[in-house]
């Protein structure tokens, strides 16, 4: 495990393969070339294999195990897409029977897997762990040596490295301040030592793939964060028109937040609007234009008790859009849904069979009834019993879904003077089920309707986070990627003046400078190895 | 105002396909003055490819001032821009390294692409609610400029590998390479046969029952070879020889089988027609066309074209999508089938360039790979809309 | 030297094992957002029950309070009633209460299910979801326990069994 000394005088990490300062092949199988890569710089992990981190840290440092992570995320990704994962299938319906019943033996095969979950799946978390590592370890091991490589590395180069480059020529008769004047022109950074020149441009370019993984990792911490406690507040708030509702996720001991809605408006675009007149035609229904809700924001006082009364102090009033939320606090307000026309209020007017004749009307509120109305002149009605979401049960018997009053039904108790016992009937919507003998039944006189609308509220406190991370890892990539290093070797021999090029990538363009440079100077065109083997 | 644009849009079209005549012109190889010849009609090809681009952005613009909004809402808009945004990759690169060859393949990938598009409904159709932010038109035309800079690295690595994979012996690459060329020709095919049945106006439909129970018409445009599952077909027309797997569920999921069978239908049989007529493998023949291009330029030139595309596709694909996507829907992330597949697009080319700069994979394994990327852009263009339900699938 | 890499390296691969661990943790056992989750304080709240009395959580402090969130049209939550009924006079002299929050019913539709379950402990009415919001309430019936320091010490929105119910009550007994 000692350092290996060149014999230009530097000392070089174990398992260099190019001595860091001079270039100097330090092993004879070593092919100067691909070892460019890094400089022929000593991967630190390869070096130590002494205990199981070590060879977990080495597993990891390998580039050909980090593109196998990567190819493994992307095939686990396609295979997510190929039935609708569960948060897309309706809420309402069992996964191990819908995959089934919707995509035959291959969704239930999918279910069983659990496929339908894949991107929330530990295996799946696993994955994307690994690939952080593997960024993290192949970076560190690569870059810092790198780093030292580019740092320490001389002017003057080894013959066999220079003759190993893929870019080459030899000449006579150059004025070494000609090549040195026109480099300059093509802004490279000349260096001089012994009457030798090294030049070099955009090496900052080499530190891009690094920078942008640093972005990554910063992405995915951001990403993990998530789910932290407070972090992250995802709710969903429905809101009648006119009503006030506090807002999931603020909390009550500072204050709780309410919102009003006060109006929900949806546009529909015109059929006849000229501009999209054909596009409109074709189409079935309509088409929305907008939806909206004009909302207003409330705070309580500081030490509000869940569930009392509030006393609501006006924060402000806002438009929330599709597009355009509504932002207070950390928070922010979606508009993701809507309920148009849900019933509110029904009135009934008390009616003599015989005659026709009505003796009264009362309006029940929908989702308040009273339990008794009195229509005065000894004439009253009582609700008994109020399913809001009437359904007869497996029993027969009279029932409700759910809480909201999308098909009201009420047991009426009718009392007059002539009935003072009372008489029962069973009123929904276009139902009436009553005894034969009944002088009076509620007749439907009326309804009156409120829209909802559905906001998605959210807080996010990882958001600057990965923000933070996709900048940097942009700037990485396109450092990395829209510039390269370009580095050109000049050595007076004795056999004449040693010319040779390298690039990390873009050879064209590096091509282009050399071009300018013989066209300006004696130097003899460089011969590009690689093409020569080709023809 | 609309009809200008179209027909823009139609003269950018023929100016395409006369630019790919012209570089086809500067490759032929049988003139004896070749340097001037070659210069020449690589000019002639190079400016109408820049004329074509022109007209093609006065379509954009006039159709833009036409319907309010920029026009990359739809799938015909969309897609269109996306062969505009190859067009304008091709410019770039071409300025950059002068290959002539590289026109011959990517004008008429372009063309089809293009040709394609137009088989999508042409309205111009009103913006519904989630699509109304400035963000519609900075993320898409970026993500599009990014696969069109992608797409030219497909054409790139293609030519590569025409011209050197071996051709005098049936080998496993020979045979993916004729794949590759038919599913090309499976464009054309759509094409032709979108366009003649259209010509003789051929209808026959189906009642099924849609998601919601309601019993719905569809009407196909061409013969039914795939029908609706469960449907019923209400007239004489030529009956369906099966019906599409409940599970197909985007929307039309059974006419856009229907019309995929048929178009592979067709190309086979194009691809059956020149290989008759060559008689030779397709991509043998087009070998002897490209044999004086230098490989090494071509592997370069499709390499650029990643480095230069994929840092523009990260951008616009997935960080605009994400800032829209956390305005639009709440969340920036949220596994919808599209922005997986552009999740898949950038882990592929992220692969692409860590096997080419750590690995080495130079050549004819880069020119595979280059190939497998834009199937998986296409399919994320193609597929995803029409067949992977999602937030999407608008069109 | 090479002591201090297998520090760091142990080191650095402990973090991220930890981390990806916690977040497939929370991802599997827990749902994101603004639970009240076993440890936590349970919020206090004031309602006013079905006969019209206000119930506060905090006048509780020092008994045990099964806290059940409900509504009528839910069959679990019906099956466990005559349950949660009986051990309620089971428990009530042993310092155990049950506060069964109906999720936004009217008094109407709830009276005449208490009446035909013979439910005698208190029915705070959530009108508004205030409560139910507040303690991040999903599918019901969900059950909390919360023992007399007011502490969360039970979380479950499974359907109980009356041996369960039993346990439950056994757990903050004070």
């Amino acid at each position: 495990m000692q350092s290996k000394l060149c014999e230009c005088g530097h000392s070089n990490p174990y398992g260099t393969s190019l001595c860091q300062a001079c270039g100097k092949p330090l092993d004879n199988e070593v092919e100067v070339l691909s070892s460019m890569r890094y400089e022929g710089s000593a991967r630190r992990s390869q070096t130590y294999k002494s205990t199981i981190v070590d060879r977990v840290w080495n597993f990891f440092s390998s580039v050909k195990v980090g593109v196998w992570l990567i190819v493994t995320i992307l095939v686990a990704a396609a295979i997510g897409t190929i039935f609708p994962q569960e948060m897309f299938i309706p809420p309402n319906v069992d996964p191990a029977s819908h995959y089934e019943s919707e995509y035959g033996t291959l969704g239930f095969i999918y279910y069983l897997l659990g496929f339908h979950n894949l991107y929330g799946s530990w295996w799946f978390i696993i994955l994307l762990g690994m690939l952080g590592l593997s960024i993290i370890i192949a970076s560190l091991d690569r870059g810092i040596p790198l780093y030292k490589a580019l740092k320490t590395q001389r002017v003057t180069r080894h013959d066999q490295f220079m003759k190993n480059q893929r870019l080459l020529s030899v000449s006579h008769d150059v004025e070494m301040e000609e090549i040195k004047y026109s480099l300059e022109t093509l802004r490279y950074k000349v260096r001089e030592e012994e009457g030798n020149l090294f030049a070099e441009k955009g090496r900052f370019s080499r530190w891009g793939a690094y920078v942008n993984h640093v972005g990554l990792i910063i992405f995915l911490t951001g990403a993990m964060l998530r789910f932290f406690p407070g972090m992250y507040v995802d709710e969903i708030l429905w809101v009648r028109e006119g009503e006030k509702a506090s807002i999931p996720g603020t909390k009550s001991d500072e204050g709780q937040f309410y919102l009003e809605n006060n109006d929900f408006i949806l546009e529909m675009y015109d059929k006849n609007d000229k501009k999209f007149n054909s596009a409109l035609s074709s189409v079935d229904g309509e088409v929305a234009k907008n939806y909206q809700s004009n909302v207003t924001l409330y705070k309580t006082e500081p030490a509000h008790t869940i569930g009392e009364e509030p006393k609501l102090l006006k924060v402000k009033d806002g438009v929330i859009r599709v597009n355009e939320p509504f932002k207070f606090d950390s928070f922010a307000l979606y508009q993701t849904d809507f309920k148009l026309n849900e019933f509110y209020k029904m009135s009934f007017k008390l009616e003599e069979k015989s005659t026709g004749k009505f003796f009264g009307d009362l309006t029940v509120d929908l989702h308040e009834p009273e339990t008794e109305y009195d229509l005065g002149n000894g004439y009253r009605v009582e609700i008994l019993d109020y399913y809001p979401n009437f359904v007869l049960n497996e029993h027969n018997q009279p029932a409700t879904v759910n809480n909201l009053p999308d098909n009201p039904a009420f047991v009426f108790a009718m009392y007059s003077p002539s009935t003072p016992k009372g008489e029962k009937a069973f009123v929904g919507i276009q139902k009436n089920i009553e005894s034969g003998d009944n002088q009076f039944k509620m007749s439907f006189a009326g309804i009156e309707t409120k829209d909802l609308t559905a906001l998605t509220v959210r807080k996010d406190h990882t958001l600057w986070i990965i923000a933070l991370g996709g900048i940097i890892f942009m700037i990485g990539v396109t450092q990395g990627l829209y510039w390269n290093y370009r580095r050109i070797w000049i050595k007076q021999n004795e056999d004449g003046i040693w010319a040779a090029a390298h690039t990390n990538k873009n050879w064209y363009g590096l091509k282009k400078d050399l071009e300018f440079l013989s066209d300006k100077t004696n130097l003899t065109p460089l011969e590009d190895k690689e093409i020569d083997s080709i023809k | 105002m609309s009809e200008l644009s179209s027909t823009l849009l139609y003269s950018a079209f023929i100016i395409y396909l006369f630019s790919t005549l012209f570089f086809a012109m500067s490759i032929s190889d049988k003139k004896q003055s070749k340097a001037a010849y070659t210069k020449r009609w690589g000019r002639i090809g190079f400016i109408s490819a820049c004329a074509g681009f022109l007209f093609q952005l006065g379509y954009f613009i006039t159709r833009w001032i036409a319907s309010g909004h920029a026009p990359v809402s739809n799938l015909f808009e969309f897609t269109t821009f996306f062969g505009m945004m190859m067009v304008l990759a091709f410019i770039i690169l071409y300025i950059i390294y002068r290959t002539n060859g590289l026109g011959v393949f990517a004008m008429p990938v372009a063309v089809l692409v293009i040709s394609y598009a137009s088989m999508f409904p042409r309205e111009i159709s009103p913006l519904i609610p989630a699509l109304q932010s400035d963000w519609l038109k900075i993320h898409v035309t970026t993500a599009a400029l990014g696969e069109g800079i992608l797409a030219i690295s497909f054409v790139s690595g293609l030519i590569y590998l025409i011209r050197t994979v071996d051709q005098s012996v049936s080998t496993k690459k020979t045979k993916w390479l004729e794949i590759i060329l038919y599913s090309l020709l499976s464009v054309v095919g759509f094409i032709v046969v979108s366009l003649a049945f259209k010509g003789t106006g051929y209808e026959t439909s189906f009642e099924m029952m849609n998601e919601n129970n309601q019993p719905t018409k569809i009407v196909y445009e061409m013969p039914a070879l795939a029908g609706p599952a469960n449907g019923k077909q209400l007239d004489e027309g030529f009956g369906p020889l099966f019906s599409t797997p409940s599970w197909m569920n985007g929307v039309d999921a059974s006419i856009k089988l229907n019309t995929f069978i048929w178009s592979l239908v067709a190309g086979l049989i194009i691809y059956g027609l020149l290989r008759l007529i060559l008689r030779k493998r397709i991509s043998a023949a087009l070998q002897s066309k490209v044999n004086n291009m230098n490989p090494e330029l071509l592997d370069e030139i499709s390499y650029r074209a990643v480095a230069i595309g994929f840092p523009i596709f990260t951008l616009g694909a997935l960080i605009f999508a994400m800032i829209w996507a956390q305005q639009a829907w709440s969340r920036f992330w949220g596994w919808d089938p599209k922005e997986v597949w552009a999740l898949i697009t950038f882990l592929f080319y992220a692969a692409y360039l860590h096997l080419r700069l750590s690995r080495g994979w130079h050549g004819e394994k880069s020119a595979w790979l280059c190939v497998l990327g834009f199937w998986i852009i296409t399919f994320n263009l193609i597929a995803v809309n029409l067949v992977l339900v999602g937030l999407h699938s608008y069109a | 030297m090479k002591k201090k890499r297998l520090w760091f390296r142990s080191a650095l691969l402990a973090i991220l094992v930890i981390a990806v661990g916690y977040t497939i943790y929370n991802s599997i056992f827990e749902e994101t957002g603004t639970y009240i989750s076993k440890g936590d304080r349970a919020p206090n709240f004031v309602l006013t029950d079905l006969d019209g009395n206000r119930v506060e959580l905090e006048d509780y402090r020092g008994k045990g309070v099964f806290l059940n969130f409900w509504g009528t049209w839910c069959k679990p939550c019906e099956r466990e009633m005559p349950y949660m009924q009986r051990q309620y006079e089971a428990y009530k002299e042993q310092g155990v209460e049950i506060l069964a929050v109906n999720v936004s019913e009217t008094n109407v539709s709830v009276k005449n299910f208490a009446k035909r379950y013979h439910l005698t402990f208190p029915i705070p009415m959530d009108k508004q979801r205030e409560v139910t919001k507040a303690y991040g309430i999903g599918p019901i019936p969900t059950t909390i326990l919360v023992d007399k320091d007011g502490k969360v010490v039970e979380r479950t929105s499974e359907s109980l069994s009356e041996e369960k119910i039993i346990s439950f009550m056994e757990k903050i007994k004070p």
